[in-house]
């Protein structure tokens, strides 16, 4: 008991550290790094969402990136063709990423493993080629540029770089309280419970079929947000944007910074984005070292780095719990 | 105790972050020495050998005028976009904000080349085109800053079609095209003139860019056309091309293609199957003139293949950037007067052949009609009949053709 | 039009038989040991690459057929024994680290032989066409059907009637009482493995002549491949064989009739399937 205060004390002190981190030091970087911050936060939120269906859950999903893609699709469309302000277009973005994934949810929160996997790839896949082949809406293989980010009556321009950045911030933070706390609710706990034993849970009288289906959703939602937030950011959006490759990427911020712990997958999407725009300055090589990395990590940190960290800061007072044992 | 040692613990690992980032950023200062150039390219992926190709000839170039302009030295710094647009951006931002440099080049993907847009013209960086060939790029949907070396995919087949009419007598032709902008647009072009003249596209085809078996579409061909036109590019160009021999087609009818369907880097990948197409593009490596004899010379001692027309495009590209440059005396931090020179430029000398840039910012040029044979044990594209002068409007007026959408799926010149 | 049905199916058949070389090995593996191993295109792209390279230094499409299947054999069963048996029936780091693998054999494939396309040469003795009833036909496609046939032939005559095969099915059905009846449960997970990387890099080799290769073969036939697993039922080999067929039948006349859907066509029969059966029409549980 006590021990768990502790825990959760000192998880709010570092959140509240990192964010003073984040909120503080923006301004004395160029701006460019600025710019690259604000990819990690924005993927951080993609990230964190998907660990809620694989590092909670215990479902693997390649598909993550569709949502994403939904979200960004939705803003691009409404700002570049009718000018829509940044509520109505969040709001629809949202609406989508929810709605399709309230409907894929329904072929899918009946799988699990490698059926679950290999639905999410299908449907992934199929909404890369609605996005490639709706030409009238979508712009097909050359995209929608030219997304202006919103005007929110601020002083500052969200042009300016440091702005979006602390825009982003915003959702950032936000999104981790909601889905910290959404873990951490008794449904959270039953999504646990779902991840090491699905049919335990379903003899001890839980509906797992709904809460597989809700939590598919709530990371549909999210993802969505991480699109449209990218959509403002970036100024445009293409199919590439939603295309195997972007699941997989994301499913590698998860891994990589520890399934299942939330603030782990925002530190791999850090990683990732960070090592994807420096070492590809040095080496074109950058898959192969990806590809190591992540064969090391799973090696030596199965857990993800969230958890190797946790416990070097702890010193080895608690050992890491026992490998996830499910997709 | 154990809250001490965390919090410390904690706070070191905050600490230390701190410095790793602080340092990072203070560590690019900028100096104002050389001229540098962004060069974005795939290095990875699957167009990187495309990527390459157009890095060696950027390389080429410079190293042939010693990387020197106006008694400045020239740096060239290479990103990969892994031939995603995406990535494209980030690194688009990293060699403007981060390298400052002075001019950005290369941009292989269309869908690259649009994503780039307002991006340039908020930054006011001068860009060259050097391979992606999207129409509207210069045309509905040009930039002041961006200027572009290749082509338009309906400029050479506008071309074509007039080709395909009067010289080669065809009426009536099948087209199968990847589904997407690139094929719509060349399609499109070709079917245009083909038709104006008088002739009939009876049978179009769009075939997925990742189909990797043709077999459906091939057995639906129509037997009783005089040609099939196909525009694939790249990996599916080489499966379509021997699956096309494969279904007993090649002897019936013959063969037709976009220019880079039969590429000098895709060439030795090729075999029999490929002899007798004929296409059209702005350059070809058989092209038989003194200046582009000596480039296909140096370039394959240097880089031990033939340059394909990635590669004379970064080649050429490099040199317009370089040659606009010293018109301004070396100011490449001047932009506009940059920009201007980039856009006035004439380059006589270029292994394709003299050309200018139209209004627009795309090139007026040759296109060279082009048939695939065997010399010396090697398949090439021999030149057949060259075309003067071909600007992306053809022969129509650009106020008039701007007014046409863009060329897409459903073309047809019937309907507007 | 009977010339229509006659092409197409015999596309479709053709597709599906090169389906199945990749797709069996998949549902095999995942049949024995729960893995999901998304390299498995990898074997399929790295073969082709090695066949590649020995057929263009030996002129025999057959050598190259057997070293490229050995090669990625002897791969496929290094990386079971020396990382995936870390993790014996944790499909999730399992499936991550072929995911791994998957990324850096994409990178050593770009490394080694570059980004250019190949396509592998056609067999002399097989180059050219056949016309069957007003049909011309490539005669390497109706080769390519001959093999996949041999192989399912000798898949299941050893999954049937051979000691081996009958441990391979205990396996299949309890891991736990297999190794409890004294089975070498490790070593035949082992052979297995190797064996569906075996068949993948021969698939590879046999498709080389009509896909070709080139860097992205490896995801764009891992879907092809997975569909067909879910369509014909994890873990069984009827399953992969009647699965393929379908799946290079729907594909293939779904193409030919509306290219319109083109992209979607492969995922309508999974979704039916799916829908009807969610095991897959030869799968258990």
């Amino acid at each position: 008991m006590i021990k768990d205060i502790l825990s959760s004390k000192t998880k709010i002190i570092g959140f509240l550290l990192a964010c003073l981190i984040l909120g503080a030091l923006p301004p004395f970087y160029s701006s460019y790094w600025v710019t690259l911050i604000t990819q990690m936060l924005i993927y951080a939120i993609a990230a964190m969402s998907l660990d809620v269906l694989l590092g909670y859950t215990g479902l693997t999903s390649f598909g993550h990136a569709g949502f994403f893609g939904c979200g960004a699709y939705v803003v691009a469309v409404l700002v570049t063709r009718y000018k829509i302000g940044f509520l109505t277009c969040f709001l629809s973005g949202v609406g989508l990423a929810t709605a399709i994934g309230a409907i894929f949810g329904l072929l899918v929160a009946h799988a699990s493993g490698v059926g679950f996997l290999m639905i999410t790839l299908a449907l992934g896949m199929c909404l890369w080629g609605l996005a490639f082949r709706w030409v009238n809406m979508t712009g097909g293989d050359n995209g929608i540029s030219g997304i202006v980010r919103p005007d929110l009556g601020l002083p500052i321009s969200l042009k300016d770089p440091i702005a979006y950045y602390y825009f982003v911030f915003v959702f950032f933070v936000i999104a981790v309280i909601l889905l910290s706390i959404f873990v951490r609710s008794p449904f959270g706990h039953s999504l646990k419970g779902i991840r090491e034993s699905e049919s335990r849970m379903k003899v001890l009288g839980y509906h797992t079929w709904l809460h597989k289906y809700l939590s598919y959703v709530v990371a549909s939602a999210f993802a969505g947000v991480a699109g449209i937030l990218w959509a403002y950011f970036d100024g445009f959006v293409s199919p590439y944007n939603m295309d195997l490759t972007a699941s997989i990427e994301i499913i590698l911020m998860v891994i990589l910074g520890g399934p299942g712990t939330l603030i782990g997958p925002a530190l791999g999407s850090c990683i990732i984005v960070f090592l994807k725009n420096f070492i590809s300055a040095y080496t074109q090589r950058w898959l192969l070292i990806v590809g190591t990395i992540y064969i090391l990590t799973i090696l030596y940190a199965p857990q993800g780095l969230m958890n190797l960290l946790r416990e070097w800061i702890r010193g080895s007072e608690k050992k890491a719990e026992p490998v996830t044992k499910s997709v | 105790m154990v809250v001490k040692k965390t919090m410390a613990r904690g706070l070191g690992l905050v600490a230390s972050v701190f410095f790793v980032m602080a340092a990072f950023s203070a560590g690019w200062a900028q100096d104002k020495g050389p001229v540098k150039i962004g060069y974005i390219a795939p290095l990875t992926g699957a167009f990187a050998e495309n990527g390459k190709d157009m890095q060696n000839g950027a390389i080429h170039y410079l190293e042939e005028i010693g990387y020197q302009v106006a008694g400045r030295k020239i740096e060239l710094i290479v990103e990969d976009d892994e031939a995603n647009p995406t990535t494209g951006m980030t690194k688009l931002r990293k060699v403007v904000e981060k390298d400052g440099v002075h001019v950005v080049a290369g941009v292989f993907l269309a869908s690259t080349g649009y994503a780039f847009h307002p991006y340039i013209e908020e930054k006011k960086i001068p860009a060259n085109y050097q391979i992606c060939s999207a129409d509207d790029l210069t045309q509905r949907k040009s930039a002041k800053w961006v200027v572009r070396t290749s082509w338009t995919s309906s400029q050479t087949t506008h071309a074509l079609g007039e080709y395909m009419y009067n010289t080669l007598g065809y009426r009536k032709i099948a087209c199968l095209g990847m589904d997407y902008a690139f094929g719509w647009e060349a399609i499109g072009g070709l079917q245009r003139t083909f038709e104006e003249l008088g002739g009939k596209v009876v049978q179009k085809i769009w075939t997925p860019i990742n189909t990797v078996d043709f077999s459906p579409y091939l057995s639906n061909i129509r037997t009783d056309v005089d040609a099939v036109y196909v525009v694939y590019v790249g990996r599916p160009g080489l499966t379509f091309t021997k699956q096309y021999m494969e279904f007993g087609l090649k002897k019936k009818i013959p063969l037709l293609s976009i220019g880079p369907m039969t590429d000098e880097n895709i060439l030795p990948s090729m075999g029999d199957e490929a002899l007798g197409i004929v296409n059209a593009l702005h350059y070809s490596a058989a092209l038989d003139t003194p200046i582009n004899r000596k480039f296909v010379a140096t370039f394959r001692q240097r880089f031990k293949r033939a340059p394909s027309y990635f590669a004379e495009g970064a080649y050429t590209g490099t040199k317009w950037i370089v040659e606009s440059i010293k018109a301004v005396g070396g100011a490449a931090e001047d932009r506009d007067r940059l920009l201007g020179a980039m856009r006035k430029m004439v380059i006589s000398d270029a292994p394709r052949g003299p050309f200018r840039l139209d209004d627009y910012g795309n090139p007026i040029q040759n296109v060279y009609v082009r048939k695939v044979e065997r010399v010396k044990g090697e398949l090439q594209n021999t030149v057949i009949h060259t075309i003067p002068n071909v600007s992306q409007f053809w022969k129509y007026k650009p106020d008039e053709y701007l007014k046409q959408p863009l060329y897409s799926r459903d073309y047809s010149p019937g309907k507007p | 039009m009977s010339k229509f049905l006659l092409v197409q199916t015999l596309n479709g058949i053709s597709f599906g038989a090169l389906l199945f070389l990749l797709a069996s090995g998949l549902s095999l593996i995942y049949g024995v040991m729960k893995i999901v191993n998304i390299a498995h295109g990898s074997y399929f792209m790295l073969g082709a690459y090695i066949g590649l390279t020995v057929v263009l230094r030996t002129k025999s499409f057959f050598l190259a057929a057997l070293l490229g299947a050995l090669t990625i054999g002897v791969v496929g069963l290094l990386m079971e024994r020396v990382f995936l048996r870390r993790f014996p029936l944790q499909a999730s780091p399992q499936m991550m680290l072929t995911l791994g693998f998957t990324l850096a054999f994409r990178d050593l494939a770009l490394l080694i032989w570059g980004g250019d396309p190949y396509t592998l040469p056609t067999p002399p003795f097989l180059v050219g066409s056949v016309e069957i009833l007003g049909v011309i036909f490539p005669l390497y496609r109706l080769f390519v059907i001959g093999i996949a046939t041999l192989v399912a032939l000798g898949l299941w005559a050893f999954n049937e009637k051979t000691l081996v095969g009958a441990k391979l099915r205990a396996a299949v059905d309890d891991h736990e009482m297999a190794g409890g009846v004294g089975l070498n449960v490790p070593l035949i997970s082992g052979c297995m493995f190797g064996l569906g990387a075996f068949l993948a890099a021969f698939g590879g080799v046999m498709g080389g002549p009509i896909f070709g290769v080139y860097p992205g073969l490896d995801l764009e036939l891992l879907s092809l491949a997975f569909v067909v697993v879910i369509v014909g039922g994890r873990g069984s080999l009827k399953g992969s064989a009647v699965g393929s067929i379908l799946v290079g039948l729907v594909d293939n006349f779904g193409k030919a009739i509306v290219p319109e859907l083109s992209y979607f066509t492969l995922f309508a029969p999974m979704a039916i399937v799916l829908a009807i059966r969610p095991t897959g029409l030869f799968g258990r549980e």
